[in-house]
């Protein structure tokens, strides 16, 4: 990507000024889909379909968690180790799409599972689950915060960063440290709740 | 001068300069609603206490309302970008407090404890692009010299 060579040219390459592509923040050809994905947890909702709530919560979940974990702890550290280019040509076409995927992946997984615990029973306080599905809830809490409150401003704020003519590499990388600092967080708490979620599936 | 710094030392002031802690109160504004959510949804489908929720809210709007409060006193800010990203952020936060209330409402969840989980949710609503456009528009200013 032309992006790419013009923060490489900072780094004392070819002269800058040449004209670069603008990253889009959110990629338009993503919105139907995620469009498609929430009317699917709506119907999901509405119709109290058990498949329906489950296929949402058990895909939306796995998702969610692999991506988490495959980025925080692949992903990541491999980027940290690429050259200045070509960890910018990465960012400028993962970013974008992590911004319309992950809202999505979320808001499908705790909408549908809220409903298919309520469905199947696993909130009333006599279930034996209730108890892992309201240690699951502050999981979720915590990861939310971090995810909404830290990860996804700081996602916005690099693509903003990376549109300037000539972008700050010490803006990215202040940006960029947020999600090294979260990753270990992230991690325990998606492990966390695979340890749940399989209790309770399995109870 | 870092690794990926690129001999940018006249944008020196964009990353030292301090800015109020909008973004700070919005995301504890935030985790304090999904506190409250977390306490109400951990007694569904039993009577849920609302003084709790109440407080936690409570607490969430005056944050909220210090935040945009100490936003507005902000000098030399990039206001057409912080409009931009907010108002694409807060359609998208919207939609997905709009789901996450179609299952509320659903469920026969109804009277105060409704009003305190929609509040809630337009907490979520509101806190969420608050911090993205806050986020992106306190580094808008670059070497272009313009927002």
């Amino acid at each position: 990507m032309v992006q790419a060579a013009a923060v490489g040219e900072e780094q004392g390459g070819a002269p800058l000024g040449t004209e670069r592509p603008l990253i889009p923040v959110v990629p338009r050809a993503g919105i139907p889909i995620a469009g498609a994905v929430l009317v699917f947890v709506i119907v999901a909702i509405a119709t109290n379909s058990l498949w329906m709530l489950t296929f949402c919560h058990v895909v939306g979940g796995g998702l969610w968690t692999a991506i988490d974990l495959f980025v925080g702890f692949v992903v990541g550290p491999i980027m940290g180790r690429m050259s200045i280019p070509a960890r910018a040509e990465f960012s400028a076409r993962f970013l974008p799409k992590m911004v319309i995927i992950m809202p999505t992946v979320v808001t499908a997984t705790l909408a549908a599972g809220y409903q298919l615990a309520l469905t199947v029973g696993n909130l009333n306080s006599d279930s034996p689950n209730h108890a892992w599905l309201v240690v699951s809830f502050c999981v979720v809490g915590v990861m939310a915060v971090i995810a909404l409150g830290v990860l996804e401003p700081a996602n916005v704020g690099v693509i903003f960063e990376m549109n300037k003519p000539i972008p700050d590499g010490r803006i990215i990388e202040r940006l960029m440290k947020r999600f090294m600092l979260t990753a270990a967080i992230t991690g325990a708490m998606q492990v966390a709740t695979l340890i749940i979620m399989t209790r309770v599936a399995s109870r | 001068m870092s690794e990926l710094d690129g001999g940018h030392a006249s944008t020196g002031d964009l990353v030292e300069r301090r800015y109020p802690p909008v973004d700070v109160l919005a995301t504890i504004a935030l985790g304090l609603v999904i506190v409250g959510g977390i306490f109400m949804a951990s007694f569904v489908p039993r009577h849920v206490p609302l003084f709790l929720p109440v407080v936690v809210l409570s607490t969430a709007f005056i944050l909220l309302f210090v935040a945009a409060f100490l936003l507005t006193r902000i000098e030399d800010f990039a206001w057409d970008k912080f409009r931009l990203v907010y108002k694409w952020a807060l359609l998208a936060y919207v939609v997905e407090a709009g789901v996450i209330a179609f299952a509320f409402v659903r469920d026969h969840t109804h009277g105060v404890a409704l009003l305190v989980l929609l509040g809630m949710l337009l907490v979520f609503a509101v806190s969420v692009p608050t911090t993205i456009a806050y986020t992106v528009a306190r580094f808008a200013k670059g070497l272009d010299g313009k927002s």
